[in-house]
């Protein structure tokens, strides 16, 4: 069975975080309340991707998400008038959200136990790969002309015109 | 293992973050006097009484500045890679940077344009 | 030989002594946070003491003196204030949110020490990651304001809680841009690694634009003067922790001060050398010296900035970061990376080899160096323009209120 040793502790830990977290998300009924159980759960994910060697990941994970991202959600709440104290699970659609849910439950778990993905179509009996790839590999990864430079640059033009949106969106005044 | 050592070294250093502010907290229980009244624990407006919700809508402006902010949070996040790996770039790397740079600045000579980095 | 137990070799000690070596090796972190935690936690207790002598004499007072020897003791009476204060919570406070605020501004400030690099063998954690690290960290330290802000259930606490907001992610962009400089100098994200790359040239010779953007980004995501609109009493009576009472209230100031001395400490590491001095590989408790020296200075002269700098306004914040401090930190990248490769070309760049050696490093130091004698060049010249332009500006203004008034008075009255 699985062996208990101090990376399977941390594995239950920020799991229980990711887990506790999206529950609270969505059952409690205060906005600022949901974005702090988003921040339990945002930082399970980082634990994540320590416990995979990839730092940068978790750092990158903790700085967007938790530092921009759930802050903005907090600006956006604010913005709302009265969302902060909703009197009745506000939701006409629950019934169609939950089957959605359940499927892709169902789904997400065919793929993870059934060998029907992956090369050979068996997912299991894949080995795991040793090589750890460093950031300063994926830094020239990014930029060299036969791998990812153009999704870079195109990263770049998109996170651009996402700015020039928002700022139309919000600044309807004009 | 050595590394996954280093990240042991800060899950114990998170442990002992939040405890360290807990203990004062919770031993000034016992030495600091607990005589709770509604006038003591009325919300402090300098003696004015409050007025309304507090939870009132914000302006538009904080929500603009903290989308300027994500973007160029996310761009220079990605900008760390090609940082660290400079020393081993050559000048079509320098480019590249340079044209991702280029368009982040951009975006800021944009949105200073548009007034959005006014405080209204 | 084995008999001396010493911190180098402490886990091998436990070993002998007949510990399990899983244990061992737990015993052996724990003992290292709490050596790394108590730095802080010790100066702080002096840092008080010293910010308030400080700024006592720069505005010709005494400062504190009653409290043991030269009011040595004064922190230790403001500790027992604190907590015999009653710690009062308001009535439509949202309790559990309210309580986390202090711990989390507390934690997220001291959980920036375990990548600090005191001498070269004695650091935290060596993280691959440490500069990133250290912004994830300090970037939790914005939900603090939030939860802070909200859960008092205050008009004023939640506007300096959006204020507050506003200004710590705004003045993020300019920190990590100066960060990337660093970065890319040393070739590694490493606190230790950063530190090591600068045994031959200190970062601040080849980056000072970089360096000083540093340091005033950082002091307002410190929310030190001049940028301390976080505790504006003036306008918005104490910002974001204004219902807070007690020990939680000195969580909070504690948090400050310790931040304060962080960003100190950041910049000797990043940009003045951090341990390196001479002779420290040989006795490497100096290089803890040589850090705390450089990291008084620093943290000496921001407490001279804070005593007379005045505090600016929130648009004027706003506008210094987002058109000025941002722009500039965007070229300086830009002018660093193409000098860099400049530097490349010509082959002056040190060898890998000869990367201690102070002449081996001249060269490029010096390319740099003018690089960035020409930004702050530009930079002035431009300062000095818009500055001549707003005063000729104002000055016509003034002239044509002038003349407007002397038409009315000099006008016959009524027609």
């Amino acid at each position: 069975m699985i062996e208990l040793n101090v990376q399977t502790i941390a594995f239950l830990i920020f799991a229980a975080c990711i887990l506790g977290g999206a529950l609270g998300v969505v059952t409690t009924r205060n906005l600022i309340h949901a974005t702090l159980y988003l921040v339990l759960s945002l930082f399970g994910a980082a634990g994540f991707f320590v416990l995979l060697s990839a730092p940068f990941m978790a750092a990158v994970q903790v700085l967007v998400y938790i530092g921009a991202i759930a802050i903005l959600i907090v600006f956006a709440v604010m913005l709302t008038r009265s969302m902060t104290r909703l009197r009745d699970i506000y939701n006409r659609q629950w019934v169609m959200s939950a089957i959605a849910a359940g499927l892709l439950f169902v789904l997400l778990m065919v793929g993870v136990i059934l060998p029907v993905w992956g090369v050979g179509g068996a997912q299991a009996g894949r080995e795991v790969s040793e090589v750890v790839a460093s950031t300063a590999e994926l830094g020239t990864a990014l930029v060299s002309p036969n791998q990812f430079v153009l999704p870079f640059e195109v990263a770049s033009l998109l996170l651009t015109a996402a700015m020039i949106g928002a700022i139309v969106i919000a600044r309807d005044d004009e | 293992m050595a590394v996954l050592n280093e990240w042991a070294f800060i899950g114990v250093f998170f442990a002992i973050a939040w405890v360290v502010p807990v203990l004062p907290i919770v031993g000034a229980r016992l030495f600091a006097p607990r005589k709770p009244n509604p006038l003591k624990q009325s919300t402090y407006e300098c003696g004015v009484e409050t007025v309304g919700d507090t939870w009132v809508q914000f302006k538009v402006q904080y929500y603009i500045y903290g989308l300027i902010f994500l973007v160029f949070d996310v761009e220079i996040v990605l900008l760390f890679p090609w940082a660290l790996a400079y020393n081993q770039l050559d000048f079509f790397g320098f480019m590249a940077g340079f044209l991702f740079i280029f368009l982040l600045a951009d975006a800021l000579i944009y949105a200073w344009r548009k007034g959005a980095l006014e405080w209204v | 030989m084995e008999s001396v137990c010493s911190i180098n070799n402490f886990v091998q000690c436990l070993l002998n002594l007949g510990i399990a070596p899983d244990l061992a090796q737990f015993i052996n972190i724990l003992l290292g946070v709490v050596l790394v935690a108590i730095v802080p936690l010790v100066t702080v207790i002096m840092l008080i003491y010293i910010e308030r002598k400080v700024a006592a004499r720069v505005q010709d007072r005494i400062g504190p003196n009653r409290v043991g020897p030269y009011g040595l003791l004064q922190s230790v009476a403001d500790a027992v204030k604190l907590l015999t204060k009653e710690d009062i919570t308001p009535l439509g406070a949202d309790k559990f949110i309210y309580n986390l605020a202090p711990i989390i501004a507390f934690a997220s400030v001291i959980l920036v020490w375990a990548v600090i690099p005191f001498t070269p063998l004695h650091v935290g954690a060596d993280l691959s990651i440490g500069v990133l690290y250290f912004m994830a960290v300090s970037s939790i330290g914005t939900v603090k304001v939030v939860v802070a802000g909200w859960s008092s259930n205050n008009k004023y606490a939640l506007l300096g809680a959006f204020r507050t907001i506003a200004q710590l992610l705004s003045y993020e962009v300019p920190l990590v841009l100066a960060l990337l400089i660093p970065v890319m100098l040393a070739g590694t994200m490493s606190m230790q690694g950063i530190t090591i790359a600068q045994q031959g040239m200190w970062f601040i010779v080849m980056a000072p634009v970089a360096a000083v953007i540093f340091f005033i980004a950082n002091l307002a995501e410190a929310g030190r003067a001049p940028f301390d609109l976080i505790e504006a009493e003036s306008e918005i009576i104490a910002g974001y922790n204004i219902e807070y009472s007690g020990f939680k209230f000195g969580m909070f100031m504690a948090a400050e001060f310790i931040h304060a001395f962080t960003i100190a400490v950041l910049a000797a590491v990043i940009f003045l050398g951090g341990w390196s001095g001479p002779f420290v590989h040989e006795v490497p408790v100096l290089g803890f010296i040589y850090l705390g020296i450089k990291t008084f200075i620093i943290y000496l002269f921001s407490l001279v900035l804070r005593s007379t700098v005045p505090r600016v306004r929130i648009d004027q914040l706003m506008a210094f970061n987002w058109k000025f401090l941002v722009p500039i930190s965007i070229i300086n990248v830009l002018m660093t990376a193409f000098l860099l490769q400049v530097v490349r070309a010509l082959g002056l760049a040190p060898d890998p080899a000869q990367a201690t050696d102070f002449v081996a490093n001249l060269p490029q130091a010096v390319i740099l160096l003018l690089g960035n004698l020409v930004v702050i060049g530009i930079v002035l010249t431009m300062i000095r323009n818009t500055g001549r332009r707003q005063r000729l500006e104002d000055e016509a203004r003034h002239a044509a209120a002038l003349e407007r008034e002397l038409e009315r008075v000099s006008a016959p009255a009524g027609d």
